[in-house]
């Protein structure tokens, strides 16, 4: 860890906020991906039964 | 082969697929190298001390803020002359990805801000066009959520990025344009007593470099989650309608 000194708040805040925030986008971004997948499929296999 | 092959969302979805692993690869290799040698290899700022090394994320994810909001102009021109979906889904995909850029730009720059000018925020032509730009970042979103008609809202959420495109290239130019205010020019330029210092330069190129790959994985997996969507919504309203 380097010695970061009297700015240790700042760097670290700035890392912290930073690679908190890409990771709640990538996630929200693979949560919804999955969720519409998800759905997308149950219905195309409700519509092909239907429909034969 | 034309370009407009990929207004396929077929086409699109199989470009995509092809590309997405390596982009994504990419861009952890990139974030990952020059975030790193960024935080534990540089020395500090003769000036700045260790907050210099803020802006591996900072400069980043400002430069991508303004560059998103471009890439949604484009995309929502090709929609606005041709109608093409996928390009009007794809400036929505990006939207969100922009909208968390600009905030990681606002934070980390008041995290910098404090130490180094003694204030949080100031009321300076860059750091207010910025904010400005979020917000129409947060009013393109809450756009695209409150219209039902998907083509109604990729028309006026178009005008709206349009509009907006004033702001994006205000936040880049400001520092130019009024020459005043607290915060300095480009880190990056090719005039060499502009530019960043050679001992900061590789990583925050590095850094850069993943965060564009970031934006392109992301952007790509949005805007398939995004035609998914929009087939699934045509699926239900063909059962509503049998």
């Amino acid at each position: 860890m380097p010695d970061l000194g009297k700015y240790a708040v700042a760097v670290l805040g700035s890392y912290a906020a930073g690679l908190l925030l890409l990771a709640g986008l990538v996630a929200l971004t693979l949560w919804r991906g999955a969720r519409v997948r998800r759905a997308l499929r149950q219905v195309e296999e409700r519509q092909e039964k239907t429909h034969g | 082969m034309s370009i407009w092959e990929y207004a396929n969302p077929k086409k699109f979805m199989q470009t995509s697929e092809a590309i997405l692993p390596w982009a994504a690869g990419f861009a952890a290799l990139a974030m990952g190298v020059g975030l790193i040698w960024g935080f534990f290899f540089t020395p500090d700022d003769f000036r700045q001390g260790s907050t210099v090394k803020i802006i591996y994320l900072h400069v980043p994810a400002a430069m991508m803020a303004i560059n998103i909001w471009i890439m949604m102009l484009v995309t929502s021109l090709i929609w606005l002359i041709r109608r093409h979906h996928v390009s009007a889904l794809a400036a929505k995909a990006a939207a969100p990805i922009g909208l968390t850029m600009t905030l990681i730009a606002l934070v980390t720059g008041a995290l910098w801000g404090q130490p180094m000018w003694g204030t949080w925020w100031a009321w300076d032509p860059r750091l207010t066009s910025f904010l400005v730009l979020f917000l129409f970042y947060l009013g393109y979103i809450a756009l695209w959520a409150a219209v039902e008609d998907p083509d109604t809202a990729a028309d006026l959420t178009g005008v709206l990025c349009i509009v907006g495109s004033v702001f994006a290239l205000l936040s880049r130019y400001a520092v130019n344009f009024w020459n005043q205010g607290l915060h300095q020019g480009a880190s990056l330029s090719l005039d060499k007593q502009e530019n960043v210092a050679d001992v900061f330069w590789m990583p925050l190129v590095i850094s850069i470099a993943g965060f564009v790959a970031f934006f392109v994985a992301l952007v790509l997996l949005r805007t398939r989650t995004e035609i998914r969507a929009r087939r699934l919504s045509a699926l239900l309203a063909r059962e509503r309608m049998a």
